[in-house]
This record gives C-alpha cells, structure tokens and sequence, in this order.
C-alpha cells in the first residue's frame, strides 16, 4: 500500500463517483452505557474542520424507530447518509403494518452489513456508530467501525473515548444502574474527554432509550475546574528560573 | 554538534552521517525503518508532603512481552528519581548519564541535587538530539525549593505539572488523575491514586501489565516501593506438570574429536603477553 | 493517504483432535493496536454437530466468513437432510477461503470435529484456504508461542510416513483439556493480544461441551 500518494480528501475513479478517503467535518466520541431502564448515549455537539471547531449545534444521536437510538463520531455527511438509509428501513418496515418492528439487534446487524460492504467496496463511510435499544425487556449496546468490525458490551464508547472513558467505565459502570447514577457516570466521561480530548467541547447532550420509547435531552454544558495552583502559578513553590 | 573543521575529531554523541544518505535511499523508494514502538504507563502527582511516582513492570518486544517485572522508576540522586517511557536504552542511558553528571556537581558543590538541575540537564540533552534519543520522562524529587513534578518530552520540551502521566497508558492513566486528583492529598491517598492510575494503564493498555512500582519521595525522605502491587498471578498451572523426554532429537551420527591432538604447549611465559 | 482495509483484532485458536475426541478452544480478548475492545467476544463458532470453527485476524471478515459458511451449511441441509461432516466443512472453508484470493478474508482459522468415523480432527488453514488435516493444530497471535509447546507435548508421526499413521494424539480428553488451559495461561502471560478468558469447546460422541477458564486482564 502507497502511504504517501498525496494529501487530497477525495480521488475520482474511471467514473465519476468520489470516495471519502479522509474525512471533512467530523465529530469526537460517543459513549453509549446499559443502566437500569435501557440505555443512555452521550456525545458532544461539535464538528471539526480539520483542527478547527466549525459548527458547534451538530446533533450526533439520533432514534432509529420505536426501540433504538444510533450515535456516531467521524464523518458528519456519512452519518446524516446513514440516517437517510435508516429512515428509509424503518418506513419500509412500518408498510408491512404487521405489528412487527425492527429491534436494535436487527438495526445493528442491518448496519453492520451496510459498513462491512462499503469498506468491501473501497469506499467506506466513515464513521463509528453506537447503537443502543431495549425490545422485550432486552437491552442492546453495540457497535461498529468504519470497516466493519463490530461487538456488543454493557459500554462503549467511540474513537478518543475508547482510551479515556472506558477505564473509568470498566472501574465504575454496574449492572442495572439508576438514571441519575448512570447520567453521573456520562458527565464524569465527558469532563474528562472535555480536559483532554483537543476536539471535544463544553456543549452535550444526553440521549435515552427505555420501553416507554427515545428522548433526546436540551443541550447543555458541564462545570469546569481550573483552579489548581499549580495551573494558576506554574512556578509556584521555588521554581523560579527553571525552564 | 557544530564542526569548525574536519580535523577536529568529534567529542562522542552519535554520528548523523547516515541520516541524509537514508533519507535520499527513502527518498527513492527503500521502505523506511520500523521502530519498535514500546509500551509503558507511568505516573507522578504532588502530594501534601511531596512527590508520588508510579510505574508499571512491563517491557515489550513489539506483541511479546520481552520482560514482565522491569524497573522504570530510575535512580537520579537520593532526593530526585525519574520514570522513563519509550526505548528501554535511551531512558537508561539518559536518566544514568545525567545522575552522574549530578553527582559530581554535588562533589563540586557539597550540596544536594535540584530537581530543576536534572530538567534542565536532561532536556538540554534531549533537544540536542532532536528527538532521536527516544525517552519521554516523568521527573520528580523534593529539593531545598521544595516538590516538583516535570514531564519531559523526547524533543527536549517539558512540563511542570500538579500530576502527570506518559507513555502509552498515559491516557488511561490520566482519567484517573482527571476525576480523583485534589490538592493536598494526604500520603495514603497519594499512594492510592497513583496505584489506581497505574493499574489504569496495566488493564486497559495492551502496552502495560503486571505490576505497580511506586517511589515516594518527601522532604530529607524517599522511599522506593518495589512491586508495591502485585495485581497479575498466573491464573492457571497444570496439576501434572511436564516431563521433557530425553531424546526428542534423533541422533543421527555421532563423531568424537579427542582434544589431545589439538593441544600446542607453549614453552616460555612470554608469549601470553601482549 | 490509501484506505487501509483491514485491521488485526488480535486472538489465539488451539484445537487437539483425539482419537474419540476433539478440543476446540480460543481467548475472548478482542483488541485493536494497543486497546482492547472488549474482553467478551466468542472467536468460536459452531457450523456444524461435529464442526466448529475458531478464527482469529480481522474480526469483520471473521464473521463474513462464518455467515457464508452457516448460510451454505444451511443449503446443504436442505438438499441433504443431515449435517455436514468435519471433513467436507474443512473443504469447503479452504474453497471459501480461495474464492477471496485477490482480496483476502484476513481470518486465521482451526477447524476442529469429529470425522465421519467419530474420530477426532483438526484442519489448519492460511488466509488464503491452503490447508491440512493434522492432530493438533494454533493459530492468530499466540500461536507461534504455542505451537513449540504441542509440538513437544503431542509429537505427532510424520506425514511423509507409508503406510500413513494416525494424526490424532495420544492424551485422553481431560488431559488435553488441562493442557489447553496451560498452554492459553501461558500465552497470556508473553503475548499481549491474548488474555481475559480462554473459552474451550469439547465435541465427542455424547455432543458438546462448554468450558470458560479466566486468563490475565493486563
């Protein structure tokens, strides 16, 4: 494989169609947790140019119909292509008007599969996606790469977060937490991802998914902390002179 | 690294000669050397009395674990120790070469060593060569000006920090720090934090694992805490054990040299000298 | 930059055939570079009564193969009425295998079962379906530790030995599966893709069997 072909974000074919070979706008983590009534997602609402934080009200989770919610960090385009494919499966399977309805296991698989054989085509989009529902009394998290690989766990969490907040997940998560414990365990994530992830911002939702159905929840921000000493006076405590 | 003439010889360091000549040969198409990358997760915080370090024991040989209990909290001077990621050798040699030049100052001087000497020692170093001597540190000691607590990138730039983390567990490592770290954390609560940050980094990077070494360091004190944690028995051993049967390798022929033939007496002591 | 295709998600199979018996088993670390995925992810899959896969590489193309793999085995019960045999499976994953030549499924399979006359087998397979029928076989990353060790312990004759003698080794099926648990403790301990928990499957005349024995975490 050529690692250096050149820098361009998109090379055309014999065609005409263009393929997604480094992304554009993008979006940062998503973290996904089971807790006692189904599942929570979180993910901050900014999408970055490159290095530069372009739009700042960008909606990353989103319901897929009666039983899931879907999250994804990468490619902003990709994903708002994957919710066109997903609204069009959903109405497709609401025609049938047989009282039956895809669950969030068949939404992953039909995901999977979607992913799996755009990479298989060389023209993958580029995303990770979260998806989380409850059917049955049934709780699902799972999720899936740009290339296909997928798995189920009791949390998950995308890109950045996969380093930052799975330690504390795997530390603090517990089997059938409470909603406000659960939405604690998010924020502390988030904090953290906040502090050290250089693309994520101070603007974040919540999303919910129990048998009662989704709700996606107001924006809002986290309170920071800055006040350490040896922020405010680096030099503090005779280190004057050193470099 | 500068070279007025070329009958100067050059006062050790290494040579650069190659890089332009590599750098044509890339240039042309010879796949550039991989080098291995080596994982590590280590620690370090300030707390009420002074500084806290922490390192896990694995050393790796790209997938293999190359060794499962190695020390990397290195020795600097009594008062000033230095946890060392990267390559094994360059963090040896880097923290080794410099606690010798710190202890012929403090002959010279005929007082203790300053944190702010060895940064200033090491990263001067690390600058110099621009990156190619691999070792990215986490200084720390208690000196007369009281704790510090310096990260010191393999560039040569460094860091004055309440708590750090480095290496290839550092991210896991620093979650810890980010949700549990407060000023003024008594000794216990230190030790602790450090071990969870640790212990952070040996369960959730595949660079790190097995044990936790800790080194606390306080005023006119330290205290190097050696497989402080031991978090990884083996989890399974055979109840038979294993015979190993002799002759596994066939023996094909067999052919026997006497020595005697070979043996040559020297007759004068002098021709063993040289 | 080229789009990279595939990704190396880490793991290690082992399967010993006996001569009534066969032992299936892969760790349940799923990991990418230096972080791990989840520690939870059967790599085993099982295809038919007396076929079951292991497969490690690429977990994407790992589970392409093992649908196509069900989906055909599936066919073939509908025009067969019965289950396939170790043997036929065996060939059919080295064709499935060869028909990605040119874009290889990145998986590194051991086939284990029972032959049609109940006797233990174990396949070994590339990427790109060259395989054999052997007494012991490992595969993915922790193999190249293993494998000495089988060796040692299951010395198997010759293939080149006329007449042919039987591959399968000499332990009887608790002994191998001690040493299994041994040889994946061991792993665990130098390879830094393998860990968490080794799952075993047993398949003999009385059918199958599970067991789970936890590895490190680190």
């Amino acid at each position: 494989m050529n690692y250096f072909e050149g820098l361009e974000g998109t090379v055309s074919s014999e065609s005409d169609s263009q393929r997604t070979l480094t992304p554009y706008v993008t979006g940062t983590s998503v973290i996904g947790i089971k807790y006692k009534d189904g599942i929570l997602m979180t993910a901050d609402m900014g999408g970055s140019y490159g290095s530069t934080l372009r739009y700042k009200g960008v909606e990353r989770m989103k319901p897929v119909g009666k039983h899931s919610i879907i999250g994804a960090s990468g490619e902003i385009s990709d994903f708002q292509e994957i919710m066109r494919y997903l609204d069009e499966l959903i109405i497709h399977d609401n025609m049938w008007d047989d009282g039956n309805s895809l669950g969030p296991k068949e939404i992953h698989n039909y995901l999977t599969r979607v992913m799996y054989n755009r990479r298989n085509k060389f023209d993958p989009l580029w995303n990770t996606l979260v998806l989380g529902g409850i059917k049955n009394g049934q709780k699902y998290l799972g999720m899936v790469s740009s290339i296909g690989v997928h798995f189920e766990d009791d949390h998950i969490a995308t890109g950045f977060g996969n380093h930052l907040a799975r330690p504390i997940l795997r530390d603090e998560w517990k089997e059938d937490m409470s909603f406000e414990d659960a939405v604690k365990l998010l924020e502390k994530c988030m904090l953290v991802l906040l502090y050290r992830d250089r693309s994520a911002i101070n603007k974040l939702q919540i999303t919910k998914i129990t048998e009662e159905g989704a709700t996606v929840y107001q924006p809002y921000a986290l309170k920071t902390h800055w006040g350490f000493t040896a922020f405010k006076n680096p030099a503090n405590g005779g280190a004057e002179g050193s470099w | 690294m500068s070279k007025s003439t070329v009958d100067v010889p050059q006062r050790g360091g290494f040579s650069f000669d190659l890089c332009r000549r590599n750098e044509m040969l890339e240039g042309k198409g010879l796949k550039p050397q991989i080098y291995r990358k080596t994982g590590t997760t280590i620690v370090g915080l300030v707390f009420q009395d002074g500084i806290i370090l922490g390192a896990d024991t694995r050393a790796t040989e790209g997938p293999i674990v190359a060794d499962k209990n190695c020390e990397k909290i290195h020795y600097m001077a009594p008062n000033i120790y230095c946890c060392g990621a990267g390559t094994a050798a360059d963090t040896e040699a880097v923290t080794d070469m410099v606690s010798s030049q710190l202890l012929l100052h403090r002959y010279a001087t005929g007082r203790e060593s300053r944190v702010g000497t060895a940064l200033t020692l090491l990263k001067t170093h690390l600058f110099g060569y621009q990156g190619h001597v691999s070792a990215a540190l986490v200084l720390g000691g208690v000196d007369i000006t009281g704790p510090h607590l310096y990260t010191i990138y393999p560039h040569g730039s460094t860091d004055r920090l309440a708590f750090a983390t480095m290496g290839s567990g550092s991210l896991a490592a620093m979650a810890m720090f980010e949700t549990k770290y407060k000023e003024g954390l008594t000794r216990d609560e230190g030790i602790n934090l450090v071990c969870e940050a640790v212990c952070s980094g040996i369960f959730n990077d595949l660079g790190s694992g097995s044990n936790v070494d800790v080194c606390v360091i306080t005023k006119g004190h330290k205290e190097y805490l050696r497989n402080y944690q031991l978090p990884n028995p083996r989890t399974y051993v055979s109840s038979k054990g294993y015979s190993f049967a002799k002759g596994q390798t066939e023996v094909l022929s067999t052919k026997i040299t006497p020595l005697k033939n070979n043996l040559v007496v020297v007759a004068e002591g002098e021709a063993m000298e040289e | 930059m080229s789009f990279n295709p595939y990704d190396n998600n880490g793991g290690t199979c082992v399967a010993i055939a006996g001569s009534d018996y066969c032992v299936v088993a892969a760790d349940t670390r799923m990991s990418t570079g230096y972080s791990i995925l989840t520690r939870d992810y059967s790599k085993i899959c099982k295809l038919a009564d007396t076929a079951i896969l292991a497969s490690s590489g690429f977990q994407a193309d790992v589970k392409a193969l093992q649908k196509v793999l069900s989906a055909r085995h599936l066919t073939y019960q509908h025009q067969h009425n019965k289950q396939m045999s170790c043997p036929a499976m065996a060939q059919l994953l080295s064709n499935t295998l060869y028909y990605k030549r040119f874009f290889p499924y990145y998986a590194f399979n051991v086939l284990g079962g029972l032959d049609s006359e109940g006797k233990g087998c174990v396949f070994t397979y590339d990427a790109v379906g060259s395989y054999e029928r052997v007494g012991y076989s490992s595969q993915g990353s922790g193999s190249t530790l293993i494998i000495p060790v089988l060796d040692n312990q299951l010395k198997s004759p010759s293939p080149l030995l006329l007449p042919a003698k039987d591959a399968v080794t000499p332990l009887l099926e608790a002994e191998a599966v001690d040493l299994v648990k041994d040889v994946f403790a061991s792993a665990a301990e130098r390879d830094i893709y393998t860990g968490d928990r080794v799952e075993i499957v047993i398949v003999n005349k009385s059918g199958i069997r599970r067991e789970y024995v936890e590895l490190r975490k680190d």
